[in-house]
């Protein structure tokens, strides 16, 4: 059975055919976007309970004829690390199907579509096999986020979706390029295999490296190009934030896995030194940026990008723990920004206010709520036992064995993610009850406590048993850093 | 004489005439009779292009003064294809605007005959013949509400500036005839190919004749006439000015420029190339400054030709010709896909006009997602069409351009990509700001939108090609390529 493919077109044929129900019927297609969403999401179980751990190579391959002329195929497949990406792209759009259900009034049918078909394309980013299709999915997502903003979103949602959608292109743009140079230079291929084996010179390495640079760290984000993003949380709905953070950050990240890497290792060598450089800005400068942000929202986007900041040190540390803990930390911060992100969503359903100074003693009146919510924000430091613990621990650990005091300073992002977390827990859920809102505030319904607890387990587990995880991407990243440590100059 | 070479011609020149006679006598104000009687005739024309394109001959005729070839044939179909489309979108805008005559009728087909011949031109003369011929009839197409100022004041443009552009093609001519001593398109290209003929005069003439084209194609620096008749003319003439000849000025572009004159690519690369960057540049930022969605299109329209104009530029590197086929049929497709686009935008502001109201500012599509759904999400793919973004046709187009100049590996064009991707982010933004008004703001006009069942489908099937193509673009690449292959083989 063709699982990728139906895992990118079930959501995305499902989104056209809500958009086609009208907007007058808000319920059924609310309850058609949860059973599809779902159904989407089973179809992936099977590719991480039946993925063979021991073969680094693609799994689950569908290739096709596409565009002949250009010789690009439709070409799918997953490895270690992309698989739980796919997984995981499925079950964050069924906790936004459902964190969306009262809340999104309006053109019910547009923001449950829109949602679906960027599931659909998300999913197709992370299984596209061939460097056209990866684009092209890549690039496409852009057009359902920048409505989901534009539309849904909050009073500034104009110019952040403008600043989402061009910046994010004027990355792509130079990697389209890049990629047109590498298909002439593999003899007019598109399969990024094949890219992977291809010899260039040092020169042309470093262009493209650049190329791809820009196409990613825009998207990540890394510092500094970073400022689309809190502008894109804040103003965006509490479904687009969360898909934001926990899926789309991922796509730069993961494009630094599968093109950066591999293909320009040589580059990537000896521009380490930058990248690990705007990763420690990122964490301890974005770190403290975030300590003095007001507004919850801005302050859990500028978490993400410190988070973020992790992955791309451990990627270009270049040694198995490090990589290993950088997609773990991807995977871990889908979860647990997600989480945050929803969790200020509920709050923002009844107070209609994200200012921290608008809360206080949250924990008296919603007492399961604030559980959750502190629940996460430990995830969200790292404390052992939660999922975010397990990545940043495992790139820690491998950076000590390269560098002590790029370790050091990675590692205080223990003490900055501390501070601007607990110090917005104890604002927000501490303390007297600061006024009459938060009195009159009601605890968390079914439908939101069923969604934060999936999440609750999800982190849990991975901080517990991370094993599964791990194992699933250990053959793919051996291989990665078999392509990375070999040089691709040709002699 | 091989008079099944012209057979669309005569059709389309025959019927003309009897569309003209019978519009006389034709009853009712509503010009049904006319308006079917030419989309038969239409049909006809198409269907005989086709199928000489699945034939796939090649054929002179009248003394070599025309050649009929797969490319012709296929950019004669869609040049037809267009005039069909736009007629249909056209109608209902006519009609109550008082412009349903038959000379719209007429003049449409007398137009579309012109860029038939220029596209089956195979001598310098038939080239200016074609041009003439389609340029009078849209002189006369955007003159056609001579009550209103702004239509006068652009047709009057337009002629001035189309008779100067045809004086500077027809100069530029006549100084390669001077040095060749033939009009004749191949012979041209083996006088040049000789090596025996005074380079200063060749040069000379090919500045002339570029400026000519550039004035046709409305590229920078011979562009200002494009914002004030697009702006001006009624939107059903804009469109019949920004459709089908867009294809016709890309046929001479080949005609002239690669079958007679590539013996000289070396130098007139180096003009477009400045010609495309400067059109890209001064295209996108002017049109980010415009309120008027007409003028924008306008504008887009000129940085649209720059980037398809970027296909002609890798043709012919160091001497070396062996990436012509892979960039001109690239520039095809850009050509055909721009002009796909083109009817569909023009034919959104026509559907949203109605009596006594034009829907040429942006503002008026200011919550058309709530208006009409359907059609704001017809318009979007348009615009994301327009500014390249997968999965829409417009990404291909710009795709295909772009890996002709990487092609060469030649440093210079690399960049010139490179520019060319960050010039199109300047675009991006328009056509982003017309999604927004349509989708993130609340509606201003709130008359339903008028518009027959015809033009709602033709519509919507416009929207779906530009998406489906965008999905599987490969045979329309595939037919370019092979028009422009079969075109190179002989």
């Amino acid at each position: 059975m063709p699982l990728l493919s139906l895992a990118i077109w079930l959501p995305i044929a499902a989104g056209i055919l809500l958009l086609a129900l009208g907007d007058d019927r808000a319920r059924a297609v609310r309850w058609a976007a949860l059973l599809s969403s779902l159904v989407a999401f089973v179809v992936t179980v099977p590719l991480v309970t039946s993925f063979d751990t021991a073969s680094s190579s693609l799994q689950f391959v569908e290739k096709h004829h596409w565009i002949d002329r250009f010789n690009v195929a439709y070409h799918l497949g997953v490895d270690g690390l992309s698989v739980w990406f796919v997984v995981l792209t499925a079950f964050i759009t069924v906790i936004v199907v459902v964190s969306a259900w009262q809340v999104i009034t309006e053109r019910v049918n547009q923001y449950m579509g829109a949602f679906l078909i960027l599931s659909g394309l998300l999913v197709g980013v992370f299984a596209a096999a061939d460097g056209l299709l990866f684009y092209v999915f890549f690039e496409a997502t852009l057009i359902p986020m920048y409505l989901i903003i534009g539309v849904w979103g909050g009073p500034r949602r104009v110019y952040a979706a403008f600043k989402f959608f061009l910046y994010t292109l004027a990355g792509s743009l130079l990697m389209l390029v890049a990629l047109i140079y590498l298909y002439y230079k593999s003899g007019g291929s598109f399969d990024i295999a094949a890219w992977h084996r291809l010899p260039l010179p040092m020169n042309a390495q470093v262009l493209l490296f650049f190329a791809f640079f820009f196409a990613f760290a825009v998207k990540v984000p890394m510092w500094p190009v970073h400022t689309w993003l809190p502008d894109a949380h804040v103003e965006a709905p509490t479904g687009g934030s969360v898909v934001l953070a926990a899926i789309m950050l991922k796509l730069g990240a993961y494009g630094f896995l599968r093109f950066s890497l591999p293909i320009t290792p040589d580059a990537g060598h000896s521009w380490a030194w930058l990248m690990v450089g705007l990763s420690l800005v990122a964490v301890v400068y974005i770190g403290l940026v975030a300590l003095v942000q007001s507004d919850m929202k801005k302050l859990v986007a500028y978490s993400s990008i410190a988070h973020m900041g992790f992955v791309t040190l451990g990627f270009f540390m270049f040694n198995e723990l490090t990589t290993s803990g950088a997609i773990v930390q991807m995977v871990s911060h889908g979860f647990v920004s997600g989480a945050m992100f929803l969790c200020i969503g509920v709050l923002y359903d009844r107070v209609h206010s994200r200012e921290i100074s608008a809360y206080g003693g949250v924990a008296n009146t919603m007492p399961n709520f604030a559980a959750f919510a502190v629940l996460f924000a430990m995830a969200n430091v790292g404390l052992p036992g939660t999922a975010g613990f397990v990545g940043e621990w495992m790139v820690i650990l491998g950076t000590v064995k390269v560098n002590f005091w790029i370790a050091m300073i990675a590692a205080s992002t223990m003490i900055w993610g501390a501070g601007y977390t607990l110090w917005m827990v104890k604002r927000v859920y501490f303390g007297a009850v600061a006024n009459d809102h938060v009195r009159d505030l009601q605890d968390l319904n079914k439908r939101e406590f069923a969604m934060l607890g999936v999440l609750a387990v999800a982190v849990l587990a991975m901080g517990l048993y991370p094993k599964p995880f791990t194992d699933v991407m250990h053959a793919s990243v051996v291989e990665l850093l078999r392509h990375v440590s070999v040089s691709k100059i040709p002699q | 004489m091989n008079w099944q070479a012209v057979y669309p011609e005569i059709v389309l020149l025959a019927m003309a005439c009897v569309v003209a006679l019978v519009d006389l006598w034709a009853p009712g104000r509503d010009r049904i009779v006319t308006y079917c009687l030419t989309q038969l005739t239409l049909l006809v024309v198409a269907s005989l292009q086709l199928s000489f394109f699945v034939d796939g001959f090649t054929l002179y005729s009248m003394q070599g003064m025309v050649v009929a070839d797969p490319m012709g044939h296929l950019l004669g179909l869609f040049a037809t294809l267009a005039t069909m489309v736009t007629l249909v979108y056209a109608r209902p805008y006519a009609a109550s605007r008082d412009m349903l005559k038959g000379e719209l009728f007429t003049l449409s087909m007398f137009a579309l005959l012109g860029i038939l011949v220029m596209l089956a031109a195979n001598n310098f003369l038939v080239v200016y013949l074609g041009l003439e011929l389609m340029s009078l009839s849209l002189y006369a197409l955007v003159a056609m509400r001579r009550d209103d100022i702004g239509a006068t004041e652009a047709a009057m443009k337009y002629f001035v500036l189309g008779a100067l552009a045809s004086g500077f093609l027809l100069y530029g001519l006549s100084m390669m005839y001077g040095a060749t001593g033939s009009l004749g398109i191949p012979e041209v290209f083996k006088a040049i190919a000789g090596g025996r003929i005074n380079r200063a005069v060749l040069i000379l003439g090919t500045v002339f004749v570029v400026s000519g084209l550039a004035f046709k194609l409305g590229a920078v620096p011979f562009h200002m006439w494009v914002p004030d008749v697009y702006q001006g003319a009624p939107t059903a003439a804009t469109l019949l000015v920004g459709g089908a000849p867009k294809l016709a000025a890309f046929a001479i572009t080949i005609r002239l420029l690669v079958e007679g004159m590539s013996g000289l690519a070396l130098d007139w690369q180096q003009m477009l190339i400045l010609i495309s960057v400067a059109s890209m540049l001064i295209g996108n930022l002017a049109a980010i400054a415009q309120t008027n969605l007409k003028r924008m299109l306008a504008y887009s329209t000129i940085a649209q030709v720059g980037f398809m104009l970027l296909g002609f530029c890798p043709g012919v590197v160091s001497g070396n010709t062996n990436s012509a086929v892979n960039a001109y049929s690239s520039a095809m497709f850009y050509i055909v896909v721009d002009v796909l686009t083109s009817l569909g935008t023009f034919g959104m502001i026509m559907l949203l006009s109605r009596a006594g109201h034009e829907a040429e500012r942006i503002d008026d599509f200011r919550g058309l997602a709530r208006r009409s759904p359907w059609f704001a999400g017809v318009m979007a793919v348009f615009m994301f069409s327009l500014a390249g973004i997968p999965p829409t046709v417009g990404f291909y187009a710009k795709l295909a351009v772009l890996q002709s100049l990487v092609s060469t590996n030649v440093g210079g064009y690399i960049w010139l990509a490179v520019a060319a991707v960050l010039l199109s982010l300047l675009g991006a933004y328009y056509y982003l700001r017309v999604v927004k008004v349509m989708y993130f703001d609340e509606p201003v006009d709130i008359h339903p939108i008028e518009g027959g069942a015809d033009v709602r489908i033709v519509l919507s099937l416009n929207g779906a090609a530009v998406l489906l193509l965008g999905i599987l673009p490969g045979g329309l690449m595939q037919l370019c390529a092979q028009a422009i292959v079969r075109m190179f083989a002989t």
